[in-house]
């Protein structure tokens, strides 16, 4: 492997990451959809607050997706975008409804409210991953030449194999989620959310493995390529490696092993997108190769490096935020009630320290101003308009930390 | 210029190049001011927590817990509005992305980091009231300031190498190497604070000329209302900057400012009015001799170069630039004497000013705060065209050849209407809450 192909399989790294984590939560939206009704509510309570704290993080994975590719393999990424419009644009409006209902979702209120929003969370969760994975499928298949919207408009993404990942990436996230939302009932001692999400977990695991195996024969007819690639040498490996977990889990899943079967199933759909990568390996586009697609080597390295620097301080924060989730710290708990009452009710405690504002802050606001001001309007550019724009934004910091603290101050006194 | 040739896609027709435009500029429209919330937001939202913890304050916490329930739902919509810019990128200027994307991908890469660490630091900081130390909950808003502002960095380093792009460079050196974007950026940067500032206080604003007047809806309104009162003069100030750096590397931008037809030595500025095409020159406005030069150079007798310097295919629609810089300019100087008066009347009394007047004009200056930041984009992208590279790549060679551009810009109106109405939906939800608070306000 070069340089070359070096983004490419971050990028796939960062693809398996979506599928497996944005999957979980899309799966989580389609369970919210299959448990309609005033009995399953805490089934149904269950799926938004397991992703709730997690969401946001999970569907970035996609952004970062986007990014390597049009960075590094700039031309692919305007072929793909210019020929997949369709499902792009429908995955993008899938995204919309999802995180609206996501931010709604903490204020509604009566069950009309409830239904509206669950059916229109259900139904972009279940869309999203369809119309991404139809995407894939175009890919896949040869479907997307390179070219501004040289591809069919319609049959790169309407065709047997699109379709076929579109429903596998559906369920396989629907089989994810369930494994994962019994987990978390096991960590809240939940034993009616263990129960019935593990046989559903079953059960999502026997579709999902039905739908990758009657895939083989639709590859087989419509992605001649991709079908050796999985039947021989590494890609053969993936598949069989993805069988294996899937296998893993369900067992796991009957045995009541949950903390085991959340990371089993997460290598099984991962290794799915290994398995395709491996297939289609070295290939890219129709008679395009990874290689031929790469943008010159200097924006290659700057993207790596700045990649391994983003790493480096986005892999302790993932750490700390699933440290914290799958540690139990965010479980839901009951309101304590009456603590905005209180704040209302109550003065500040420790008056004499607050009373006393920063007069230092006060004069350096000033003096910050009153040099960086005309220094910033008189300089043509250079080492003084530098410095006059530091001194500005620097008064700005002082003035408001003098400041906030007095008109906070006003009413303690009772000058109400 | 191989490579160039390799990564470009061809030429095509494309019959709805205004559409996609609009497309683009309809979701930024959207997206922007919720980037002020996911920027400025914060910043007040950790300091009042911090003077909260300083104070043994409840009521300033409290008011911190509840704007961080704002700025997370805020956060959330402006994930999605994000994530459907990046999709447009693509879907509508796939040329741009294939002959660029390897200059410009590398920025959007880092605010992809920063986005992911907003991201992540702001569900633990707001999932972490009471679940955390105090100690560690305020650290943990720390990520969130400091990721609100690179990300803007990144994005902007992309817009101002847009506006000014010296090609052949390396990705690093054409994005941060470039003396063009710093004034963007700080403008940019003030902004936000200015439209969380105001827009916040409008809000309350509102509630105490409804007759709510305890200490949480009143120090709810003062503290944003103060900061954006101190950053509101800050921001001419960095206008002109912006306005000298435009002057000198983007002159057909600042001609279309102020509808000035031909080059001039001490060029006039005529407020109001409206660009003649033909006669290339304004009409109608109130003339202020020299005052252009003045302003774009500091020096009445300055030459300014005008719309006649390159061929009228190379010029912006002058009309709707110059409004929207006018627009931004009087909204600016508007909160900016706001502003100043305000400071002037709080040093002289020690207390903000209460009356009905006051208040209605603090509920005007949210929406109008709003208005200054879209005709200020509006000014700088429109005034780019017709290129979207500047003087490299024009925006009908970076157009998309699909289909289907019009029934896709309706549906997204469509959507972006539904959004609108979810959220103000949801902040009014959110501030029913309050209630209880004044409620049990005993102290009156």
């Amino acid at each position: 492997m070069g340089l070359a192909e070096l983004p490419m399989l971050l990028a796939l790294v960062g693809l398996a990451a979506y599928v497996v984590l944005g999957g979980a939560d899309f799966g989580a939206g389609v369970w919210h959809m299959l448990l309609p009704g005033e009995r399953r509510r805490p089934l149904r309570d269950h799926t938004y607050h397991a992703m709730g704290p997690v969401w946001e993080a999970n569907h970035v994975w996609l952004i970062f997706v986007l990014v390597v590719v049009w960075t590094a393999y700039p031309g692919a990424f305007g072929a793909i975008f210019s020929t997949l419009y369709v499902p792009l644009f429908v995955a993008a409006l899938g995204i919309i409804m999802r995180g609206t209902c996501y931010a709604v979702r903490g204020v509604v209120s009566g069950p009309r409210e409830e239904r509206i929003l669950g059916a229109l969370f259900g139904a972009s969760s279940a869309l999203t991953p369809f119309a991404l994975g139809t995407a894939v499928g175009g890919i896949a298949s040869g479907r997307v030449p390179l070219g501004n919207a040289a591809g069919d408009p319609i049959d790169s993404w309407l065709n047997p194999t699109s379709v076929l990942v579109g429903v596998l990436a559906v369920v396989t996230s629907a089989y994810l989620a369930a494994v994962w939302l019994s987990a978390d009932g096991a960590r809240a001692h939940r034993d009616d959310l263990v129960e019935a999400f593990r046989k559903r977990a079953l059960a999502a695991g026997v579709v999902a493995g039905a739908v990758a195996v009657a895939g083989i024969f639709v590859l087989r007819s419509d992605a001649r390529p991709i079908y050796d690639g999985l039947t021989s040498g590494v890609g053969l490996v993936a598949v069989i490696a993805s069988v294996a977990a899937g296998a893993a889990t369900l067992s796991f899943v009957a045995s009541n092993r949950l903390e085991a079967a959340r990371w089993s199933a997460a290598a099984a759909v991962g290794t799915l997108v290994a398995g395709w990568a491996l297939a289609q390996e070295p290939r890219f586009l129709p008679g395009l190769t990874v290689e031929e697609a790469a943008a010159p080597d200097s924006t290659l390295v700057a993207l790596l490096v700045s990649l391994a620097i983003g790493a480096a301080i986005l892999i302790p924060s993932l750490v700390l935020l699933f440290g914290l989730v799958l540690g139990g710290r965010f479980d839901e708990r009951p309101e304590q009630p009456g603590s905005l009452e209180d704040a209302g009710r109550a003065q500040p405690t420790s008056g004499p320290r607050g009373a006393a504002p920063g007069r230092a802050a006060g004069v350096a606001a000033a003096v910050c101003a009153t040099v960086g001001a005309p220094l910033t309007f008189f300089s043509d550019g250079g080492v003084g308009l530098v410095i006059g724009v530091i001194l500005v934004l620097a008064a700005l910091a002082a003035a408001a930390s003098f400041l906030v603290p007095q008109v906070t101050l006003g009413g303690d006194a009772g000058a109400r | 210029m191989l490579v160039l040739l390799a990564q470009a896609l061809g030429p095509v027709d494309q019959d709805y190049l205004l559409e996609a435009r609009q497309m683009q500029a309809l979701s930024f429209a959207v997206h922007i001011p919720l980037v002020c919330f996911g920027v400025a937001f914060p910043a007040l939202v950790v300091g009042m927590e911090w003077l909260g913890r300083r104070r043994g304050d409840p009521l300033l916490l409290a008011l911190a817990r509840r704007w961080s329930k704002v700025m997370i739902a805020l956060f959330a919509v402006g994930v999605v509005t994000g994530t459907i810019l990046s999709f447009e990128l693509g879907l509508l200027w796939p040329e741009f992305m294939a002959r660029y994307g390897d200059v410009f991908g590398l920025a959007f890469a880092l605010e992809g980091f920063s986005f992911f660490v907003e991201a992540i630091f702001i569900a633990i900081y707001v999932y972490g009231w009471e679940r955390l130390s105090p100690r560690a909950h305020m650290l943990v808003g720390i990520p969130v300031v400091i990721a609100g502002f690179s990300g803007s960095l990144m994005v902007i380093s992309v817009n101002g190498w847009m506006n000014h792009p010296r090609l052949g460079e390396a990705p690093v050196k054409a994005l941060f190497g470039n003396s063009y974007f710093w004034h963007e950026m700080v403008h940019m940067y003030l902004a936000a604070f200015l439209v969380a500032g105001f827009v916040t206080a409008s809000v309350y604003a509102v509630a105490r000329l409804r007759g709510r007047r305890d200490r949480y809806v009143r120090l709810a309104m003062a503290v944003p209302l103060v900061v954006a009162a101190i950053t509101a003069p800050a921001q001419v100030l960095v206008g002109d900057w912006a306005a000298r750096s435009v002057a000198e590397e983007q002159p057909v931008k600042l001609a279309a400012f102020e509808g000035l037809g031909r080059t001039e030595k001490g060029a006039p500025l005529h407020v109001g009015g409206w660009y003649d095409d033909r006669r290339g020159e304004v009409r109608y406005g109130i003339r202020i001799p020299r005052a252009l030069s003045l302003l774009a150079f500091h020096d009445p007798n300055a030459t300014v170069k005008g719309l006649d310097t390159v061929p009228a295919d190379d010029r912006p629609p002058v009309n709707i630039v110059r409004v929207s810089f006018f627009t931004m300019v009087g909204i600016g100087t508007l909160m900016a004497v706001f502003g100043i008066a305000l400071l002037v009347l709080w040093w002289r009394r020690q207390a903000l000013p209460d009356g009905p007047w006051f208040l209605r004009l603090v509920v005007a200056l949210g929406p109008l705060s709003v208005v200054a930041l879209i005709s200020g984009w509006v000014t700088t992208e429109v005034g780019r065209q017709p290129w979207v590279v500047y003087r490299h790549m024009r925006t009908e060679e970076a157009v998309t050849g699909a289909g289907g551009i019009p029934l896709g810009y309706a549906t997204l109106v469509v959507i972006y209407v539904a959004l609108a109405v979810a959220t103000v939906w949801l902040l009014r939800r959110l501030a029913r809450a309050p209630l209880q608070l004044e409620a049990g306000d005993g102290s009156s």
